[in-house]
């Protein structure tokens, strides 16, 4: 169903026309080419439903197109296209959220997350660690020994037996 | 009639979910064998009924009968059969009769299937499915009926299916994404009956595991069918977009994987017994809020087609009892639960504990960044947009992490694996996988990209450790006979899905980083040439289809001045909405798809046309392939069955 609600939202609002709209602009460097690729990839379209200026064939996003080609080509650096285009039509514009206090959670809440996962992982094996570290230390780089600890002469050659029965089958 | 027929029967499915959802219950707690007895049966009818409204709709669409607003909306008689079958589940509401259906599915195949359950179990869990369809019956009854009609005066002719729609990958996609998505809900109705049982033992988890494998495979089928479906449907090649949407189908399938093997613990050691009924309870209500994110239309990036508030609301209104429901009842019995073992730092269990953090920090920052702006813009603090650069910058180095991880836990033992052992194990396959990470690359490419490599070095970290694994599981063994054919299936199931994973990320990684794309102006006669190809562009002609009418370019392509191949690249103008497609020319292969797609008509019969070499690009699928396989071939491991029949015999 996804794509089908994706399609859907951008037939209704990318002109009734085919997707993949794009022109054919020469560079003066290879360079240019590719900063002109990515950074068409990192700008959305401002009147499309979640489409960058590269998939968008809205007149909006062919006229980004063009400036973005044009500041390319007069050399300006990544920053001032970006500044450019955000003082233009907002931060809405850039796929890569900035850095500023009100998107510290949506940057940095994952690193948090993370080291409190480390914690988790910490905490809980020091919980549940074996009583008696010695006995099951010596004994772990081999699976079975530990297996038969604490139970009687019955218990483990019924245990033996069972063990046996697993590996004929 | 027909259609109030189909109301009719979803009417009475309803009836009997309600039933089904308090008579077992309550037979369940009161010991009355012959309450809960009425669970299959009842579970049986429920299936029943929403079959016959299934089958109505598509009667339906098949007579096109115009008079129902949904088939008007949705169908035209000049649709072929196959799309009007398909047309069911192409809007709103015959998408929810789907989702359904699949939930009446699945309750069927747990009833049938677990006669070896203890009864009180089978009552509790066939009951709890049972809400869950009644809830979404309800919700299709009161907002969302696919039977409504247009009376008096209807139309004669439909609107037609959205030609993107109108397609193969329509047929398959959404029943298979649904299968998994309501699939999780019996892993979540397990959790939920060991938790009003009282009894969550390495017993449930044994029951829920087979269930829980197959729906996650039927996920990772089900994205994996809509990354291929909109990278040749869409027209510009790409195959993950990180949409909401798409990111509604990610969460389940990362919380999913982590209940996976946190069930494998939970089963084999006795513990993580909370945590796994956690995440039982998490990825279902994923797919709770993947529905409703996508149906209430409070994504803004995405209009859905349900704008109307009031469905939004009712299904946040059952997110919220959903949720808050589970988690009050987790929250009071939760405690009591006692784990029967105890591990160290270094071992099988505390890897896993990783793997299961891991990916559930990657799911809550996928969860994150897909509701921050919506947050952000509720609170009025502005619209910003969160897109790939963002998802990648983070999804990808946990990923890489979770990956070293993989291959040190293939060799691990349970409860205490010294690291001196793991060093003695992994040495090789590290180095190996290194080199071999670093030839592939240079060989490939004639430089180290550090992505690639990287991703190339991952991938035979996982082949090369896990290969360590078989050869320890093997060397045993009297012959090789013996060894080949001794490994139970579910381990060669998760052999298979671990394999994916490396395909996978050798895909993502070279396809990301080598894809390249010629965007060409064209008049016929010209030629372009690009990585050993030279394609000319012969021209453009009319073609009329059943439904639309199409300007068709040929393109022959050469391969190092040998003719390779004559491809067919489409723009096609619907005819009931007038509405333009691109239609992609692709040669797919194993290495590298051409991609052809026609763009605009220029001046002078000058065509505009993209040009792209994707190398490795189908190695995504055969990765999501590789693990669907890997899911149901663990399933079907003959000791879920062994042990269900010695779970009876105790109880």
């Amino acid at each position: 169903m996804i794509r089908a609600i994706l399609m859907l939202c951008m037939l209704s609002v990318v002109a009734l026309k085919s997707h993949a709209g794009f022109e054919t602009y020469e560079f003066s460097s290879v360079e240019g080419e590719r900063r002109y690729a990515q950074l068409a990839r990192e700008l959305r379209c401002p009147t499309c439903q979640n489409q960058n200026i590269s998939d968008s064939d809205a007149p909006l996003a062919a006229d980004l197109r063009r400036e973005l080609h044009r500041m390319i080509e007069s050399q300006q650096t990544d920053d001032q296209i970006l500044d450019f285009m955000i003082t233009r039509y907002g931060d809405f514009v850039h796929y890569r959220p900035r850095i500023a206090p009100e998107t510290y959670l949506l940057w940095y809440g994952p690193i948090v997350l993370m080291l409190i996962g480390l914690g988790v992982v910490l905490v809980v094996a020091k919980k549940r660690k074996p009583r008696q570290p010695a006995q099951s230390a010596s004994s772990s780089t081999k699976a079975t020994p530990s297996l038969s600890e604490g139970l009687t002469d019955d218990e483990r050659k019924r245990l033996q037996s069972l063990l046996q029965q697993d590996d004929q089958k | 009639m027909i259609p109030e027929l189909g109301t009719f029967s979803t009417i009475l499915a309803l009836c009997l979910a309600v039933i089904l959802s308090v008579v077992p219950m309550v037979g369940a707690y009161t010991g009355n064998k012959l309450w809960v007895d009425y669970a299959r049966p009842l579970s049986k009818g429920v299936f029943f009924f929403l079959s016959i409204a299934m089958v109505c709709l598509a009667y339906a669409f098949l007579t096109n009968d115009f008079s129902v607003v949904y088939v008007a909306n949705g169908s035209n008689t000049a649709l072929p059969w196959y799309f009007k079958i398909s047309a069911i589940w192409g809007g709103h509401e015959g998408s929810l009769l789907l989702w359904v259906w699949i939930q009446a599915v699945w309750t069927l195949a747990v009833a049938v299937k677990s006669r070896n359950l203890p009864l009180d179990i089978i009552g509790r869990v066939l009951s709890v499915m049972g809400m869950i369809t009644a809830a979404f019956l309800l919700f299709i009854l009161f907002t969302s009926s696919p039977f409504e009609r247009f009376l008096p005066g209807y139309p004669m002719e439909g609107a037609d299916l959205n030609p993107l729609l109108q397609d193969f990958g329509l047929i398959v996609h959404p029943p298979t994404l649904y299968m998994g998505y309501v699939g999780l809900s019996v892993a979540f109705s397990f959790a939920i009956a060991a938790l009003l049982s009282g009894r969550l033992d390495a017993a449930w988890a044994r029951w829920s595991r087979p269930w829980t494998n197959v729906a996650w495979a039927f996920l990772s089928l089900g994205i994996g069918l809509g990354s291929w479906w909109a990278y040749y449907e869409l027209g510009w090649g790409g195959w993950w977009f990180w949409d909401p949407v798409e990111n509604a189908s990610l969460m389940p399938w990362l919380v999913a994987t982590a209940l996976i093997h946190s069930l494998a613990v939970t089963e084999k050691r006795g513990v993580f017994k909370s945590w796994t009924v956690l995440l039982a309870i998490s990825a279902f209500c994923l797919s709770l809020l993947g529905t409703f994110l996508v149906r209430s239309g409070v994504l803004t990036s995405v209009h859905a087609f349900a704008t109307d508030p009031e469905r939004g609301l009712f299904i946040l209104g059952m997110l919220i009892f959903v949720i808050g429901g589970s988690l009050l009842l987790y929250a009071i019995r939760a405690g009591s639960v006692k784990s029967e073992s105890t591990f160290s730092l270094s071992s099988r269990e505390s890897l896993l504990l990783v793997n299961n953090i891991l990916l559930t920090v990657s799911c809550a920052m996928v969860l994150i960044g897909t509701l921050y702006p919506l947050v952000m813009d509720a609170l009025n603090l502005g619209k910003i947009s969160v897109g790939p650069p963002y998802f990648n910058a983070l999804f990808v180095p946990i990923m890489s992490l979770m990956i070293v991880f993989m291959g040190i836990a293939a060799v691990s033992r349970w409860k205490n694996t010294e690291p001196s052992y793991l060093v003695k194990q992994l040495w090789l396959p590290a180095v190996l996988a290194i080199l071999a990470g670093v030839i592939s690359s240079y060989a490939y490419s004639g430089i180290l990209e550090f992505w690639v490599t990287l991703g190339l070095t991952l991938a035979y970290w996982i082949v090369f450790s896990w290969m360590r694994d078989y050869w320890n599981r093997a060397r045993n063994r009297d012959s090789l006979w013996a060894a080949v054919t001794k490994q139970s299936r579910s381990y060669y199931g998760m052999l298979l899905a671990h394999l994916g994973v490396a395909v996978l990320v050798v895909g993502v990684a070279m396809v990301s980083i080598f894809v390249e794309h010629r965007d060409a102006r064209m008049v016929a006669g010209d030629q372009l040439e690009f990585r050993d190809y030279t394609f000319i562009f012969d021209g453009v002609r009319k073609v009329e289809g059943p439904n639309y009418t199409s300007d068709m370019g040929r393109i022959r392509v050469l391969y190092k001045g040998e003719p390779y191949r004559i491809m067919y690249p489409e723009k096609r103008i619907y005819t009931a909405r007038g509405m333009s497609m691109t239609e992609v020319a692709l040669d797919p292969g194993l290495f590298r798809d051409l991609y052809i797609a026609m763009g605009e008509e220029l001046d002078n019969g000058a065509w505009a046309i993209r040009l792209q070499y994707k190398p490795f690009v189908r190695w995504l699928w055969l990765g999501a392939l590789l693990m669907t396989a890997g899911g149901i071939l663990s399933a079907s491991d003959k000791r879920y069955r062994r042990q269900n029949n010695r779970a009876v015999a105790a109880a």
